[in-house]
């Protein structure tokens, strides 16, 4: 089979790879990147585990051609945290409890970031709806709705005080 | 409560001491994506993908099995079917009934019958699909009561007698007698079977396995490749979830990708797509409850006859144990006099069901609560009066059916405390008015308790194994023989340590379950992973502190009692050194700073051949009460509201047990509700991922949603810091979800008929449910 290449950016960093055109492109962040956060639930489209956003939009990865993102953005769960600096998100997940085996968390993550960055003060049942994709089988969910509730206050929180700083500057 | 339970927890000034909300130890690295599952650990690159070749017959003869199309397919390395097993075909755990890949004779749809090697996963995936097999078919059976009928068991009937259940019943006020099917469950970790094993120096393997059992893989695999248990080594650092799926089921897979690495001398990785997982691996047996009762005019039974039979599969596994424990737990929380138990245990022509959290005991107390909604339904009283009215007593009626005195009772303290915080009385009445005013929408309101034995069944299991090293800069290596699939076994253990040396918990390394460092340690289930991990590393911890408190009075000539350990320091007598300082003289004085701990369950005792003795060490506590709004029209509900109060004794992390709690609680309600397993009547599992099984998601969870754990109550057995197990017993209170739904349906008819809902209450049985009340009107 032939290889097709393709350059896009993952994580703000330019990659460039050859896939298969079969390929996924959570096989190839997984297999050719070594970008192994996303994880397979099911293959097809129903867990969310393998959530990653294309051009800011929320995907399953599994459902993406590894090709079709020549040219594009890609956002894995690698490139959330500043280097040790860790999201609100992300900090608010492990403070509150809201991950148990954790091999959904990095989907949830992702797929409560692309929430956030639309609407920075969800109601619960926003919340609860815009998440509805990702499958948790350990937690039973309230601790993760609470989680990003919170994080949406810490992230309100952050922009206000950068909007302050900016205005007495 | 033990006076050194108290004081440690008390005078703890370090991070991560026992009772403290430590995150998770891997934490930050879930929330990072860097935490590493078996499917992330980096493969060598020579690494071989393997699939499996599944029985597309439920039971028939293999004519002629043809690979060549097979063996040809690009990239293909290599083909094994059971004749080039060098061992035993076996990978079942307690009968050696359970062929790794099947002999000629296939007996369920899925069962494995040749596995492939390929370059990629895609190419052995598509390689498995171009097998011809010719089949002689045989009649299959696949359901409960035709196994019934036909006698097709994998285990004897067993009997549970108390009493005279026959006289009793005859001579009662009221008698009653019903049945009910309930399905199975399939364990929907998020990440699937996997397993890769790599050849190592002299024919010896290395497996990693995604498995709460270590230790069985490494003899499973042994035997299977014809080599002895010191040439393998199994390790699993974290799973993906397993819920008990991961307790038998893992060995399949690992013995697969174990042959296959001995016979290419490649690395070899077998990892299941969701569909081959459902399709292929068991599940949370469903059953069958037929019953027989006789009560007085208050609802207390006088009298009962149970039959549960389930659906063990093809093979036994763990199905004596799993239908032990329901015929355990098929009191719940209520004393039964005079009662008969009959267990059936059928032999179908499907996958083989398995453990899933709570083991048998979910199903059995599933038989109990429908007796006791019931007996209420009949005498038109709250179902909560009857529950009350059979409760074990306290220093009366307090002997379960299997002889053991229980002595903790604290159900009736905790049901109290529910009816005033939930507000149960009001919210009864304000149910019932509504229901008198809407045709269409009807609410449902029920409080169920729950008490789970806790321990293995099976006494010898009831043992582990832990080994802690001291480093000479004072920072600790900890391993034991429990395995980490989400449940915080590792964090709670390193708590465990950081408070028996006084050390923050960031100085202690948590290491991946390996059978080379802790032996034949048991599987990590039965809800007894922290008390017997727990202790296990506690004793060690304490060997390495009375080393360390005999050097230091020494050193220092002060007494032992002159030697106290606290807050990352150890003082003697007026000198104070930090631990890591006491650690190096020690080391320089040849101090051994290595040690293992050793535990088992003191008190147990239990006659398998009679059914009695005491097979649980302690028990655990809850109740719940749900409230649901039903459609009539379309049989859809609403969980609007839980409250919960749990018993977890002394908590080990608040944090962790409260998670345990409402995600089984979710997982429970999803048994009893949504996820519906769904076979054809050519024996094919039709329900096979996510878009067909529907395990509970965000939007599905009640909002209102209320869930504390019972205060200062702490065990009365001196477990480790008189904590209690979480694993399984919240599984249960979901129990009252079910019956909530059936209070809603009751209200159809005015509450003047019993509902017949099996479960999962999936809208269409609801509806169904919903309909004979009204047809019966
Ligand atoms: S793996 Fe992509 S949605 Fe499940
Ligand atoms: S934490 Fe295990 S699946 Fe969500």
């Amino acid at each position: 089979m032939k290889g097709i290449a393709v350059s896009t950016t993952v994580n703000g960093d330019a990659v460039e790879y050859v896939c298969h055109g079969r390929e996924t492109l959570l096989d190839v962040l997984r297999n050719h990147l070594g970008l192994t956060g996303a994880k397979e639930g099911c293959g097809t489209g129903d867990c969310g585990a393998c959530s990653v956003t294309l051009d800011g939009e929320l995907v399953c990865s599994c459902l993406v051609l590894g090709a079709e993102v020549e040219g594009r953005t890609v956002e894995t769960i690698e490139g959330m945290a500043d280097g040790d600096k860790l999201h609100p998100l992300q900090k608010r997940f492990l403070d509150g409890a809201a991950l148990q085996c954790g091999i959904c968390t990095p989907g949830f993550l992702i797929a409560a970031k692309a929430l956030l960055d639309r609407n920075n003060n969800p109601s619960e049942s926003e919340i609860r709806y815009a998440l509805a994709g990702n499958l948790c089988r350990c937690t039973g969910y309230d601790k993760i709705v609470r989680a990003v509730s919170a994080a949406a206050g810490d992230m309100r929180r952050q922009q206000k005080a950068q909007a302050r700083r900016r205005a007495t500057r | 409560m033990g006076a050194d339970a108290i004081t440690s927890r008390a005078n703890s000034k370090i991070a991560g001491a026992v009772g403290t909300a430590v995150p998770h130890d891997s934490a930050r690295l879930h929330a990072t994506g860097r935490a590493a599952y078996t499917d992330d650990i980096p493969e060598p690159r020579d690494v071989l993908h393997l699939a499996v070749g599944m029985s597309a017959k439920p039971h028939a003869r293999i004519r002629r099995i043809d690979l060549a199309a097979v063996i040809s397919a690009p990239g293909v390395v290599a083909v094994m079917t059971a004749a080039d097993i060098p061992g035993e075909n076996n990978c079942g755990p307690v009968v050696h009934d359970d062929p790794i890949l099947a002999p000629g004779l296939v007996q369920y749809v899925g069962q494995a019958v040749f596995s492939v090697a390929a370059g990629s996963v895609d190419q052995a995936r598509r390689a498995v699909r171009l097998a011809k097999i010719e089949y002689e078919a045989l009649d299959p059976i696949l359901d409960i009561r035709k196994a019934i009928a036909a006698k097709s068991f994998v285990l004897p009937t067993q009997k549970i007698e108390r009493g005279d259940s026959k006289s009793a019943i005859a001579n009662a006020a009221h008698r009653l007698n019903g049945s009910a099917t309930l399905g199975g469950q399939d364990q929907f970790y998020l990440e699937g079977q996997i397993a890769m094993a790599l050849p190592a120096e002299d024919g010896d393997l290395f497996v990693y396995s995604s498995t709460q059992h270590p230790g069985e893989i490494q003899l499973l695999v042994a035997e299977a490749t014809g080599k002895t248990l010191k040439d393998v080594i199994v390790e699993c650092r974290r799973m993906g979830g397993a819920f008990g799926g991961k307790e038998s089921q893992p060995a399949l897979i690992a013995c697969i990708a174990a042959l296959m690495a001995q016979k290419t001398g490649r690395a070899c990785k077998l990892r299941l797509d969701r569909d081959t997982d459902m399709i292929m691996t068991g599940k949370r047996h469903d059953f069958v409850v037929d019953y027989e009762v006789g009560f007085n005019e208050r609802g207390r039974i006088e009298g009962i006859e149970f039959m549960f039979a389930s659906r063990c599969g093809m093979s036994v596994d763990l199905s004596g144990a799993i239908n032990d424990r329901a015929m355990f737990h098929c009191d719940n929380a209520y004393f039964l006099d005079n009662v008969t138990i009959v267990s059936h245990r059928c032999k179908t022509n499907t996958v083989s069901n398995t453990a899933f959290r709570g083991f048998g005991g979910p199903q059995g107390m599933f038989g109990i609560e429908l007796v006791v909604d019931d007996i209420a339904r009949h005498l038109g009283v709250d179902p909560l009066e009857v529950r009350r009215e059979n409760f074990y007593g306290i220093g009366e009626r307090d002997t379960t059916q299997y002889r053991q005195k229980v002595e903790d009772n604290i159900i009736h303290e905790i049901v109290d405390e529910l009816v005033r915080t939930s507000d149960y009385r009001k919210r009864v009445a304000k149910v019932r008015e509504f229901n008198q005013a809407s045709p269409v929408l009807k609410r449902g309101i029920a409080l169920t308790p729950v008490k789970f034995g806790i321990s293995f069944t099976a006494t010898h299991l009831n043992q582990a194994g832990a080994l802690l090293h001291v480093y000479t800069d004072g920072t600790v290596h900890l391993n034991h023989g429990g395995t980490e699939m989400g449940q915080g076994l590792f964090t709670k253990v390193a708590q465990v340590v950081a408070n028996e040396l006084q050390i923050d918990i960031d100085r202690i390394k948590i290491t991946a379950s390996d059978t080379s460092k802790v032996p034949n340690a048991s599987a990590t289930a039965a809800s007894s992973g922290s008390d017997m991990n727990g202790k296990a590393a506690q004793i060690a911890a304490k060997k390495i502190k009375d080393r360390l408190t005999e050097f230091a009075a020494n050193h220092f000539s002060v007494t032992e009692l002159d030697v106290v350990f606290g807050n990352n320091e150890v003082r003697a007598g007026n000198n104070t050194v930090s631990f890591a300082e006491l650690v190096r003289l020690a080391w320089f004085s040849r101090i051994s700073l290595s040690a293992t701990g050793f535990y088992r369950t003191p008190k147990i005792n239990y006659d398998r051949a009679t059914f009695s003795g005491r097979p649980f060490f302690y028990f655990a506590y809850g109740a719940a009460v749900s409230e649901v709004i039903i459609d009539t029209l379309t049989g859809e509900h609403r969980l609007t509201r839980v409250d919960i109060l749990h018993d977890c004794g002394a908590s080990l992390n608040p944090a962790i047990d409260m998670g345990q709690i409402q995600g089984g609680f979710i997982q429970g309600v999803g048994w009893l509700t949504s996820e519906e397993l769904w076979w054809n009547a050519e024996g094919e599992l039709k329900t096979h991922a996510p878009s067909t099984y529907k395990i509970p998601a965000c939007s599905d969870v009640p909002e209102d949603f209320r869930v504390r754990m019972l205060e200062s109550s702490p065990n009365r057995e001196e477990t480790i810091y008189r904590s209690k197990a979480v694993g399984e017993p919240p599984l249960m209170l979901s129990l009252s979800v079910f019956h909530a739904i059936r209070d809603a349906v009751a209200s159809v008819s005015n509450n003047t008929r019993r509902p017949r809902l099996d479960s999962p209450a999936t809208p269409e049985a609801v509806l169904n449910a919903v309909t004979e009340q009204q047809v019966s009107e």
